[in-house]
């Protein structure tokens, strides 16, 4: 098989919020860029995000800085978080948000003209920049339209199948594009991870088909190292009825707004568990929590503005004590602010207008009237590539992650608003430390049987013989129910064993799987293929998971239930032994320096 | 369980035709939800593009009973199931395989359009002051998802086939958002009255119709860039005053 190939300084894959930002740094700093892409341009996750960007602008409170919302991120990530880039993105993402709105994005107003914020979870100060709850449509949009006026070449509808590396530094990868489905091979100085998620390993996930941890699978066989794959966030809020819908996403920004969470009685049930490290900061009576919402500086804030890990946890209590509402899950009602606003109604059909659109048209239901049901849904994973802190290069020279593939920022779990952030200020430095190191490093050669490897893997699903193998649609749902059931919001050890034995089963069924058709635009294919990176993650993500045993943010475990203050000290890291079987170890957690540990006191 | 039928496009070498599809319907499902469960169990390499299935990316475009939907937005329940629903690709683009087309013509055409330049930050903390009010009008615009629905609707693209000479609602669209915003130095009326061909714009309204965003592409973006152009180059106090000051 010989291949198209293309040369590149700095190949980025993945045009998200993180690809493109990364991007249109290194062709800034002057190097030849590839961007590559599964979907057409714009089309990336990142278009979904809905309630905003998170950075201390201090517009509406300015109380807010750089340090409250580092300390705010360390406690939502239960200080398992890479303090180095905890500080960066607080420091940085104001600048970045400003650069977007130069670059022509247009966010909602202040009154006195400035960019809005508003409160979201986690978050002492309204804080995350807006607009509506479209806000990840602004970005990306923004990114996109900057990123084509700069010579950057994409390829749309392209997915890499392997990353090739030579003596542990990054020389291209090999992929295939759709249309005609030919494989071709892109050579590079330094290649950027920008791959997004893993929702896709679940099956009730806000995540779109995207999402099969390809990025964190790719990077593992190429010989990096991920961190914290047992911090999955399960978004409190996703649609639960009807079935068509079950796990879209619900935005925070509807609890943002004044929504409140009631069981079956009609309880407000947050209000029954508020944990301990935040007590001094959370509204103890409903006025009080109202007025919060409304930008009472004096008010504290209400306990559904809780971390998504806390909320989260409650809900599944109130189900399963049976307190649940019928198809599930609990209500989520913002239709209640009418008691307190003269417009209530409009008010919220302007600020959430794509909420009360997705409740008409796919549940007949209208928000301003109505509670919603919702109940958790798989949403992101805070575990990733593991990288510098400051470069963003991971263990494989030449190699870098940057977006939610990456990890460290969020520890064990993740604050709303933190992603987009995190895109714009670690893509940046990811596209900026790649161009630096494409300039100071000669390119490797691709080793020509290695991709042809990939491409023979690729395409075995063909070949089945008479009698046939599987429909790799039917082994993909079988693995999203397992970890569903076994690795899901809550886990034990006993679970979590036979989702490990359930996986060496998968595989066998996978090396069966068979497509029909020919190569063009064959998505029975491009699921048999995407199969091989879900089953890396679910691996990696089970076998952390065992590692912890404790609960922490996301990981939640009941035969572990508590926190446990030796588990603090250290990270999980996922690598490939030698002998090609995945392997866990702990590392431990870098010193943070004094200043750092002050700013974390003085915010407690 | 109850059943609808789908007549959904397939191609191959020869050309295409519709194949009938028997569909197990679920509450509240949508028509990609039966395009998804057909590729699950009969035709695993039914070419179809999606990505959110909540109406934010604008992949799932296509033809439901004639008409351009998303159908991600498009609930069964909304459809008459005693017939068979018909499922089609946008047939103003060219066919690629099965329900997708080949839309590379509108990244094309976007990046014709001069790029937003920002005037001078106006505020001295290097940013700008912009009032909601002025840009309420802007947002509505940037609520679009690039389905290209309006695209593939317009029949100046549609059936007179004048990609070359005009850039579609979408991007007309576009511009007016770009010429809209406070904080953008750029001057497209020139482009758009001789080289993006706003002038074909009939006023049909067709595109407005079937946004799924509901942006009043006609009314509130093509007739009041109409209006600028023609106050640019036919009024003739304009021209005049143009001519003095140059
Ligand atoms: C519904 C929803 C709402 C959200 N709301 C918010 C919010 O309000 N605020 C917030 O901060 N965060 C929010 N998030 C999270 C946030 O949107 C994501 O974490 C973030 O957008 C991820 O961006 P990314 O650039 O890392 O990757 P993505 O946007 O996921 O992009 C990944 C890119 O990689 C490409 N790719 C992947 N694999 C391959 C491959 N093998 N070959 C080639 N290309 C590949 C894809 O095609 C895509 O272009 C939300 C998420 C969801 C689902
Ligand atoms: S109003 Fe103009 S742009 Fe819209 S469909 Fe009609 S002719 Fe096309
Ligand atoms: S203007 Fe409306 S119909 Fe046209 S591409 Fe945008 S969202 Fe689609
Ligand atoms: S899948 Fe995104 S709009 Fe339909």
């Amino acid at each position: 098989m010989d291949f198209e190939t293309h040369d590149y300084d700095v190949l980025v894959i993945g045009a998200g919020g993180a690809g493109l930002r990364a991007a249109i740094e290194a062709s800034a700093a002057g190097v030849q860029v590839g961007l590559i892409c599964k979907s057409l341009l714009g089309k990336a996750h990142t278009v979904m995000a809905e309630g905003g960007v998170a950075a201390a602008l201090a517009n509406v409170d300015d109380r807010d800085s750089w340090k409250v919302h580092f300390a705010d991120t360390m406690r939502g990530g239960q200080y398992v978080n890479n303090w180095r880039m905890a500080e960066l993105h607080a420091k940085e993402a104001p600048d970045r948000v400003r650069e977007l709105e130069a670059w022509g994005a247009v966010f909602d107003r202040t009154a006195d003209g400035r960019i809005l914020q508003r409160n979201f979870g986690g978050h002492r100060y309204p804080r995350l920049a807006h607009v509506g709850d479209r806000t990840g449509l602004e970005l990306i949009r923004t990114l996109q339209d900057e990123g084509v006026h700069r010579g950057i070449d994409v390829h749309m509808e392209f997915t890499v199948v392997s990353l090739l590396a030579t003596d542990g530094r990054a020389s291209g990868v090999v992929g295939y594009e759709r249309e005609r489905g030919r494989f071709k091979v892109f050579g590079a100085s330094a290649v950027i991870l920008a791959t997004g998620g893993a929702g896709r390993a679940y099956k009730i996930t806000s995540n779109s088909w995207e999402g099969t941890g390809d990025g964190h699978s790719l990077a593992y066989h190429a010989g990096a190292e991920l961190l914290d794959m047992e911090f999955i966030q399960f978004h409190p809020t996703g649609m639960i009825w009807p079935p068509s819908v079950q796990g879209i996403l619900v935005t925070e920004g509807v609890r943002g707004e004044g929504g409140i969470l009631l069981n079956r009685d009609g309880r407000r049930f947050m209000f029954d568990d508020i944990p301990d490290a935040y007590r001094k900061q959370t509204a103890d009576n409903e006025d009080e929590g109202w007025r919060y919402t409304q930008g009472d500086k004096n008010a504290r804030r209400p306990p559904e503005l809780l971390t998504r890990d806390h909320v989260a946890r409650c809900i599944m209590r109130e189900v399963r004590d049976g307190r649940g509402s019928p198809h599930g899950g609990v209500f989520l009602d913002i239709a209640w602010i009418k008691k307190r606003l003269a417009n209530g109604e409009e008010h919220i059909r302007r600020k959430l207008p794509s909420m009360y659109h997705q409740f008409k048209e796919l549940a007949d239901i209208d928000i301003t009237k109505e509670p919603m049901e919702v109940g958790p849904t798989t949403h992101y994973i805070m575990g990733g590539v593991r990288v510098d802190g400051d470069t963003q290069m991971s263990s494989v020279q030449g190699l870098f992650a940057a977006g939610e593939c990456a990890a460290g920022i969020n520890g064990a779990n993740r604050l709303g608003g933190n992603s987009l952030s995190d895109l714009l200020v670690f893509g940046k430095r990811a596209g900026e430390h790649a161009a630096a190191f494409a300039r100071e490093h000669r390119r490797v050669s691709i080793d020509t049987a290695a991709a042809r490897a990939a491409a023979d893997r690729a395409l075995k699903p063909f070949e089945a013989g008479p009698g046939g193998g599987e429909n790799p649609y039917a082994i993909q749902s079988a693995l999203q129910e397992m970890m569903q059931a076994l690795v899901g919001i809550v886990r034990n050890e006993d679970d979590m064993q036979r989702a490990l034995q359930g996986l060496t089963a998968l595989r066998t069924r996978v090396e069966r799987a068979v497509v029909t058709g020919h190569r063009e635009y064959n998505p029975g294919w491009h699921t048999s293929i995407d199969l091989g990176h879900l089953l890396t993650v679910s691996e990696a993500i089970t076998r952390s998971a065992i590692e912890r045993k404790e609960s922490r943010g996301g990981h939640f475990r009941e035969d572990f239930p508590e926190k446990d203050p030796r588990f603090a000290m250290f990270n999980v890291v996922t690598a490939k032994a030698s002998d090609g079987s995945m392997q866990v170890r702990r590392v431990p957690l870098p010193a943070m320096p004094a200043e750092l540990k002050q700013i974390i006191e003085d915010q407690k | 369980m109850p059943t609808a039928t789908f007549k959904v496009w397939r191609t191959d070498e020869k050309g295409g035709a519709f194949r009938d599809y028997s569909v197990a319907i679920v509450p509240g499902m949508v028509v990609l939800d039966a395009v998804h469960q057909i590729q699950a169990t009969e035709a695993p390499d039914l070419a179809v593009r999606w990505n959110c299935k909540a109406g934010k990316c604008g992949s799932c475009s296509a033809e439901i009973n004639g008409s351009p939907r998303l159908m991600c937005m498009t609930r069964l329940n909304s459809l008459p199931l005693d017939e068979p629903v018909t499922v089609e690709p946008m047939r103003a683009f060219p066919p690629i395989k099965d329900l997708v087309t080949d839309v590379s013509w509108n990244y094309r055409v976007k990046q014709s359009i001069k790029p937003f330049a920002a005037k001078k930050p106006d505020a001295s903390d290097g940013t700008w002051r912009m009032r909601q009010a002025d840009i309420d009008r802007v947002q509505e615009f940037r609520k679009c998802i690039e389905c290209f629905l309006c695209q593939d609707v317009c029949h100046i693209l549609r059936d007179h086939k004048m990609h070359d000479r005009f850039i579609g609602p979408r991007f007309l669209t576009y511009a007016a958002a770009l010429e809209m915003n406070p904080i953008d130095a750029g001057d497209r009326l020139d482009d758009l009255k001789n080289h993006h061909g706003i002038g074909y714009c009939n006023i049909t309204r067709c595109c407005t119709k079937v946004c799924p965003e509901h942006i009043t592409i006609t009314e509130n973006a093509i007739i009041p860039l109409k209006e600028r152009v023609v106050d640019r180059f036919y009024d003739p106090i304009t021209r005049l005053l143009r001519v003095f000051r140059s």
